[in-house]
Parts: structure tokens; sequence; C-alpha cells
């Protein structure tokens, strides 16, 4: 019944309605285009950058934004504040997104496993994450950093494991909440194995929360890799980093305030539209069935 | 059929569901809620079974434990005279012959799914093609009373209570079953969808060769739809008789009861007394000998002490009485054959 089967009404998708309704939020929308913004300066930084950010000269450090030829300023080497503050997105937003990303596969996993397989599965695997979820986050990645050794690749790993325990919960609890509703059953019922049923049934209404959730953690994990990077655990220098340049202005804090406080103000704009464009999504994805 | 009619569909013996309550720190269950406890029944070809009884009696539990969703305590269920999960008849074999349709219209269908993907969705996984499994869809939807252009696209927020529930009915079908089992299926629809979804399942079962597990708290549905009828009381069996014998000519107590809380259309007809009062008892500490003496009007310390086991007392009429029993003592026993 081909020419039929054109005919039928189709209804909008779920993510078509939740994109729909995103774009009428103004605030959301923003905040989407500022991340937008911010992601491409991140990705064509030596384009846009309008000087070597390593290139540091001794007669003009720490000169105020406003400068001429460096609208900016210049850091304690005397290399251009701009540059490095583009540049620094580079790291920054690596920092903020790809622990989160990583932490998304890993935890999202274990959460949708325990929480579809229930009894001791569940038990072993939500009581191995609680233990790490005891500790502090902040404490947790400085230690995990610390006993690592600095470097990205550390840090990152540490922030991977910082973001698998909350991610994990939150998997675990909307798959529970999934796994009990009748549709599950019928799928069961009709002879679906636990793999299928997963696939078509479970992961398409939990991956949202999930994701949503996991979104919100890329600020916190901007602000935990600017931090390991202040503490001298993450990126090491002379690599521009929000947090590192924060570390490395500190001395200048007195004389040159205005210009310490820059890389704060961009992980504060970073991070708020992040969290602004998930509160849009999230609402967004709050649909009254 | 190929099987001789002296077969039944189905043959369920001493079905029992202990579900553990509360557990010690080893994991062994110290206290259990039996809620089905030895269940004995047929089901054959093409018969519609009603089940009755109250919240709680272990309806929903005995429908769950015939898909085999939850797994038997103990006991068997044999389908066309072979035994469920063994190698004659394997499980999902078996489910592609018994299914279920629920209660909740909303929760049984995925919200993320259009109509069309969650009733072609059994169908791809024993193995149809896609463009056949949509094919069987549209046909099925075009059954059950839904155009096909309307509907196949749709999700199921968009759908009404009894739209939902025929898209159940058709999901159900798309397996092509020999046994629909019906927990409470028609329960939540108003009263003239609810009409409308029993017509469509009584020519359903006509045109497919159905057989129906009919699972339902609405004693008139029932009476409307079922040949046979079965009554639960805290996870046994109290009576199965055929329908008019069990409405017009009831011999358990409990049944007598039920029937008796009808509406009844004849104003000479008038009950003042409630005809049983009181909850049903804990079933975590269910009482001990016939579970229902401790409501049962014609209650005897023979009660208490003995099960009543489920004894035929007329033509296809099983009852679990101590009154219906020669030898169990009770004062208002029929007297003893000489």
């Amino acid at each position: 019944m081909p020419e039929r089967v054109n005919e039928i009404i189709r209804s909008p998708g779920f993510w078509v309605t939740v994109w729909r309704r995103f774009l009428r939020d103004p605030v959301a929308l923003a905040a989407a285009l500022v991340v937008l913004g911010l992601i491409l300066m991140a990705v064509f930084a030596p384009w846009i950058a309008p000087q070597d950010p390593f290139q540091g000269m001794s007669l003009r450090r720490l000169k105020p934004p406003g400068t001429e030829g460096y609208p900016l300023g210049t850091d304690e080497l005397g290399r251009d504040m701009l540059s490095r503050l583009i540049h620094g997105a580079r790291i920054s937003l690596f920092m903020g997104i790809v622990p989160v990303l990583c932490a998304l596969f890993i935890g999202a996993a274990i959460g949708i496993v325990a929480g579809y397989s229930g009894g001791w599965t569940n038990t072993l695997l939500m009581r191995t994450v609680d233990v790490f979820f005891a500790f502090p986050s902040v404490l947790l990645a400085v230690a995990l950093a610390g006993a690592l050794g600095p470097g990205m690749t550390n840090g990152l790993i540490a922030l991977t494991l910082v973001f698998i325990p909350p991610i994990a919960r939150v998997a675990e609890s909307v798959t529970t909440g999934v796994r009990s509703r009748d549709f599950v059953e019928a799928a069961k019922a009709s002879g679906a194995g636990a793999l299928l049923i997963i696939r078509k049934h479970v992961l398409g209404n939990v991956l949202g929360p999930i994701f949503v959730y996991a979104m919100s953690l890329v600020a916190v994990s901007m602000i935990l890799a600017a931090g390991l990077s202040f503490l001298g655990l993450g990126v090491k220098p002379p690599q521009p980093d929000w947090g590192l340049m924060l570390n490395t202005l500190r001395t200048a804090m007195y004389t040159q305030p205005l210009l310490c406080a820059l890389p704060g103000v961009m992980i504060f704009i970073t991070s708020i539209s992040f969290n602004l464009m998930t509160d849009g999504l999230r609402s967004a994805m709050d649909i009254k069935a | 059929m190929r099987e001789s009619d002296n077969v039944p569909l189905l043959e369920v013996r001493g079905l029992v569901k202990h579900f553990p309550v509360k557990r010690n720190l080893l994991g062994r269950a110290t206290s259990v809620v039996s809620a089905v406890d030895g269940v004995d029944f047929d089901l054959r070809q093409g018969e519609t079974l009603g089940v009755v009884g109250e919240s709680g009696c272990g309806k929903s539990t005995t429908a769950r434990l015939l898909m085999h969703l939850i797994e038997p305590s103990a006991g068997t269920i044999r389908f066309g005279g072979k035994t469920v999960g063994s190698a004659a008849l394997p499980l999902k074999e078996f489910r592609r012959q018994v299914q279920l349709v629920f209660q909740d219209s909303y929760a049984s269908l995925n919200p993320r799914l259009t109509v069309e993907e969650s009733i072609a969705f059994g169908p791809m996984v024993h193995g149809t093609a896609r463009t056949q499994a949509q094919a069987r869809t549209h046909a099925l939807l075009e059954r059950v009373g839904l155009d096909p252009r309307r509907f196949a696209g749709r999700f199921t927020h968009e759908l009404s209570g009894g739209q939902r529930q025929r898209v159940n009915i058709a999901r159900a079908l798309a397996l092509q079953p020999r046994i629909l089992v019906l927990d409470e299926a028609v329960s939540a629809l108003d009263k003239s969808v609810e009409a409308q979804v029993l017509n469509l399942l009584l020519d359903l079962k006509q045109e497919f060769g159905l057989s129906y597990v009919f699972i339902s708290h609405d004693l008139e549905v029932v009476r409307f739809m079922a040949a046979r009828v079965l009554v639960m009381y805290l996870g046994r069996v109290a009576e199965l008789a055929p329908t008019e014998a069990l409405y017009t000519d009831s011999r358990h107590p409990y049944t007598t009861a039920l029937v008796g809380s009808l509406l009844s259309m004849n104003p000479d007809r008038r009950t003042e007394a409630a005809p049983i009062s009181g909850d049903p008892p804990n079933p975590i500490d269910p009482p001990p000998g016939c579970r229902f003496h401790t409501r049962c009007p014609h209650a005897e310390p023979v009660c208490a002490a003995g099960v009543p086991g489920l004894g035929m007392r007329a033509q296809e009429h099983w009852v679990a009485c101590h009154m219906g029993d020669p030898m169990s003592g009770h004062s208002k026993a029929p007297a003893r054959a000489a």
C-alpha cells in the first residue's frame, strides 16, 4: 500500500516539539547563541586572535585594558590578554565539555544497566558509585588529579571520574521509573530481549533527562578545571587557560584588578550561558502530554 | 484445530506467587505476601473465562504469571499440552501465542513511539520485515476501528482513552496470538466507550478465533463477556462455574455476597444490608483454613481448621467451601451419601 503510506498524517516527533519550544524561549536562545559564539571563538582562535598568545615582551608587562594595540591589556609576561583569552576558550571549553561527555557515556551506561536490571546488579553497581559520591566533588577532583599528577589528560580523567557518580545516579533513577511502566512489560510480553527493550523503549525515555542533567554539569566541570589549573594540577603554563590565567595574574591583583578579573569574567559568562541554555532545554522538554 | 478438543488450550495447575516484603541481612525473605496461592483452571479453545474478585485478590498477578512476566514460585502452565518454558515450547514462542492488554492504556504505550511503531514492534521482534509489519499494522488499525491514515503517525498523548485502548488491542493482536489476557482492559473507559470496545472484542474473538481471559472487577461486564467465571479471594479460587450458574446459583458465600452486591433493576429486589462488610484480611498473614471465614456469615470452627478443597458440586461447577463437602463436618454441609 505505498500510496496510502504517503497519506499518513505524521505528528511532529518529540525532539521536533522540544526544538520548537526551545526556539520560543528568548533567554535560552540568547544563551545558546552565546555558547555557540564561544565555541566558534575556540575553534577559530588562531584566525581571530590579533596576536600570538605565547609571545611576551618584558617591556609591556601588565598594561591596563585599553592600551594602544592591546585592547584588553597584557599579562604579567607582556602577552596580549585578548589573544590569550580567545585561545583560552579552547582549553576551558574542552575541559568543560569533554569530561562531561565521557562521564555521560560511562555514567548513563552504568545507571541504565543498574536501573533496568534491578536487584543485585543494581545494588552492586550503585553502592560502588556511592563510594565516590561520599566525597565532595572538588576534593575528589583535587585528590585524583593530585594522585595522577598534573597535566591536562590527568585533569580530564579526574573530572570524568568526578562526574560519573551523579550522572549514573540520575540515569538509574529515571530508568527505574521507566522500567516499571506497562509498555516495558508489554515489550517483554512480545518476546523482546533486554537489549532491544533498552534500545527501543528505555533510551528514548531516559536520554533526555540524563542529557539535560549532564549539560548542567558542563559549567561545573569548567569551573573545577579552572580550579585545578589554579592549583597547578591541571593545565601547565604557558598554555592559555582561564583558570591558569587567574592563578598567574593574582600577583597583580592590587596593581591591575580589572586585568586580573578578565579570565574570571569569561568563566562567568560561559558557565551562566550553559546554565541558562540547560534551563531552557529542561523546560522545553517538560511537555505535558 | 489440531489438538483434540479434550486438551484445553491453557492448563494452569497449582500456580503460586509469593512476593517477599521483608528480607533479613542475608537477603532471605522473612515475610511474604502470597498474592496467588494455588490457582488451578483451564482455558478452553474459543472460550472467554472471566476472572473476578476484590482489589488485591491476585487477579493482576495471575495475569502476569500467565504471561510469565513474573516467575511463578510454583506451579505449571501448559499451552496446548506443552509445558511453557520447556524445550517443546520456549518462552518466546509462547509469548507470541498469548498477549496481554493492560488497564492503563496510557502507561502501556511508549510515549516516544508513534502508534505504528508501537504496534509493529512485536512482529519485528519475531523477524517480520519492517514493510510487512507496517502493512499488518495498518490492516489491524483499520480492523479495530482506527483509520490508519489518521492514527498511524500519531503519538499516544494525542489519542483519547478509547482510541488508545484500541491501539493496545491492535498491538496485542499484531503477533497473531491465540489467547488474549485482558487485565481490566475496559475498566478505565467510560460506559459508552466501554460498550464499543467490548463489542469490538467480541467481533475480534470470532474473526481471529481467540480465547480470552477476561479479568475485571465489574460483574456485569463479566456476565456479558464470559462463558465461565472464576471467582478469586485472597489468592485462591473460591468458585469456578459457568456464568449463568454462578450468577443464579452461587455455592460459595463469597460469590453470593458479590452477586448480591449487584444493583438490581427490579424494585422488589431491594437489599438493605450490605452483603459483605470489612476489608479482606492482610495477605501477609492470611487467616488459617478457609481464607474467607473471617467475613463469612456461615463460618464455623471447621472453617478455621481446614482448607476447603476445590470440589465439583454440580456440572462444571467447582467450589472451595466446607458447606458443599459432605465430609467436612460443617453443619450446613449436605448429608453424607449412603
